[in-house]
């Protein structure tokens, strides 16, 4: 199914013949192959939620939690290696931490985006480096907009209203694509984001993960905020019921 | 991508850990650069006492060029987290640095979101360790800080200075306030057995009336001030600026004073 890239994808200063960079390529292959994130600039605030497949039921609930605050206004959410998203969140609190130092204000998230996608791009041009195995979206409500960036392993980047990383980004996408971005509330788009993320899941594959869900709106008065206690239990009930509706008209 | 390996984490000789950026000093790579001599744009003193449900802090609101009252609203109080707060007299702009260096740490804390965030006395301790190595470089911070905030339930008060000495009182106060004002703090204390047997309002009351022998007697203090007050249970608030009310009419007694 895949194409073998024999002799070509060694390290990621070689091209293929065809002109392609097969580690940039595997690199994609991690994130598919992990838990989906999803992003949704909602019309006042941006939703970003992911499923965090746990593997063993021993793990302390949130002890991995693939949604990052960078800055006190920006979210990040990962999908792929989780060290390599670990890395990417250090580099990217730097930049935000330095950007405030010296310009006496927060770093707009255009900026920062920018700023990721050429580390992300720069571990794609020598030997002795891999490229990052995760793909990150960015968030941010600044100046009453809600903003969404992803950026993938390549480094490629571009602003959107709604995106999904990962496992089941295709479906997912789909779903984002039916909602009314326009006239969807961030606090609601918590809980369609949770039912998107519950709706894409495979039973089958991954028995059990974790809803990592965060939010920052003109309700938090544009502070990234991760979604805990009542209002992700809403979320997260909310998702189930969407579930078990669909499946019941199935059984019809 | 050299900004990867940058980050250090443990102290050795040639770097200083964590407070990395507030113990730069000029030159120790640049011999050719000079040391503080003196404080230029300063700010006058600060004041604080325990009261029975927690702390309050006081202090005005100008930056003084000399004798030049030339910055009327400069926040000295600075809020760090929700249980501590902190604020410096002496030179302003190393005040305000070294405010941006703990701000950072704040931020940094906040979003690892691992429950761990500055206490006042670890704040303290922070800072007692910068001034103190500062001093003995002979390139000091010229501050002095109050560190006041909520530690392990009860009120916390502590005092820094620019020798990098350090100490956690009932009552504290800098500059010309340890002068004119500490006895008065003092006084309120021991009237009421200690700082639980002071209500909000009376320690309120206590420091207002400090701020104002401080406005009539101090060259370099102002009518203008901030308050911080950070109840045990509840989190910090950082108010301001209010107005001293003073009553200067008792300058006609003076002689060749003329209108």
């Amino acid at each position: 199914m895949s194409s073998i890239g024999t002799g070509y994808d060694l390290d990621v200063s070689e091209y293929s013949p065809e002109g392609k960079l097969f580690q940039v390529e595997y690199a994609h292959k991690a994130v598919e192959s992990s838990g989906t994130a999803v992003g949704i600039c909602c019309r006042d605030g941006v939703v970003l939620a992911v499923e965090n497949i746990v593997t063993s039921k021993l793990y302390e609930t949130n002890c991995n939690r693939r949604v990052f605050h960078i800055d006190r206004h920006i979210g990040m959410a990962a999908s792929g290696l989780l060290p390599d998203a670990r890395a990417v969140a250090r580099h990217a609190r730097e930049e935000a931490a330095d950007y405030r130092q010296s310009h006496g204000e927060p770093m707009p998230l255009s900026e920062l985006a920018s700023r990721v996608s050429n580390l992300m791009h720069a571990y794609t041009m020598y030997s002795a480096v891999r490229p990052f195995g995760c793909g990150v979206l960015l968030a941010a409500f600044e100046n009453g907009r809600p903003q969404l960036y992803g950026v993938e392993p390549s480094g490629v980047y571009y602003s959107y209203h709604g995106y999904a990383i990962g496992k089941a980004k295709q479906n997912a996408r789909t779903e984002i694509e039916k909602l009314k971005l326009a006239e969807l509330s961030a606090a609601n788009g918590v809980k369609e984001a949770a039912k998107i993320i519950y709706s894409c899941h495979d039973e089958v594959k991954d028995k059990y993960f974790e809803l990592d869900l965060s939010l920052t709106s003109a309700e938090t008065a544009g502070r990234h905020v991760i979604v805990t206690g009542e209002q992700w239990t809403e979320a997260s009930n909310y998702a189930k019921a969407a579930l078990e509706e669909h499946d019941s008209d199935d059984d019809v | 991508f050299s900004s990867a390996m940058s980050a250090s984490f443990y102290t050795k000789p040639a770097n200083n850990g964590n407070a990395g950026v507030a113990m730069e000093t000029s030159w120790d790579s640049n011999p050719g650069r000079q040391r503080t001599l003196q404080p230029i744009t300063t700010g006058a003193s600060v004041l604080a006492i325990k009261y029975n449900a927690g702390v309050i802090m006081v202090a005005d609101t100008l930056g003084s060029y000399g004798s030049l009252a030339k910055f009327r609203s400069i926040p000295r109080v600075l809020r760090v987290n929700d249980a501590t707060v902190a604020a410096a007299s002496g030179d302003l702009a190393d005040m305000q640095f070294l405010n941006t260096v703990v701000e950072n740490h704040a931020i940094d804390e906040e979003i690892h979101e691992h429950g761990i965030a500055y206490s006042p006395a670890s704040l303290h301790s922070w800072l007692t360790r910068v001034m103190y190595n500062r001093r003995s470089r002979i390139n000091p911070l010229w501050n002095t800080y109050i560190v006041a905030g909520t530690e392990a339930g009860q009120p916390f008060l502590g005092y820094v200075n620019m020798l990098g000495v350090a100490f956690k009182e009932d009552c504290l106060a800098t500059g010309f306030g340890s002068h004119l004002c500490l006895g008065l703090l003092r006084e309120a204390l021991d009237a009421a057995g200690g700082y639980a047997g002071l209500t909000e309002e009376t320690a309120t009351s206590a420091l207002e009336a400090c701020l104002r022998v401080l406005y009539y007697r101090d060259c370099r203090a102002y009518n203008q001030y901030q308050l911080a007050n950070v109840p045990v249970a509840k989190p910090a608030q950082v108010s301001g600026p209010h107005f001293l009310q003073s009553d200067w009419s008792v300058a006609k007694l003076v002689k060749h004073y003329t209108e």
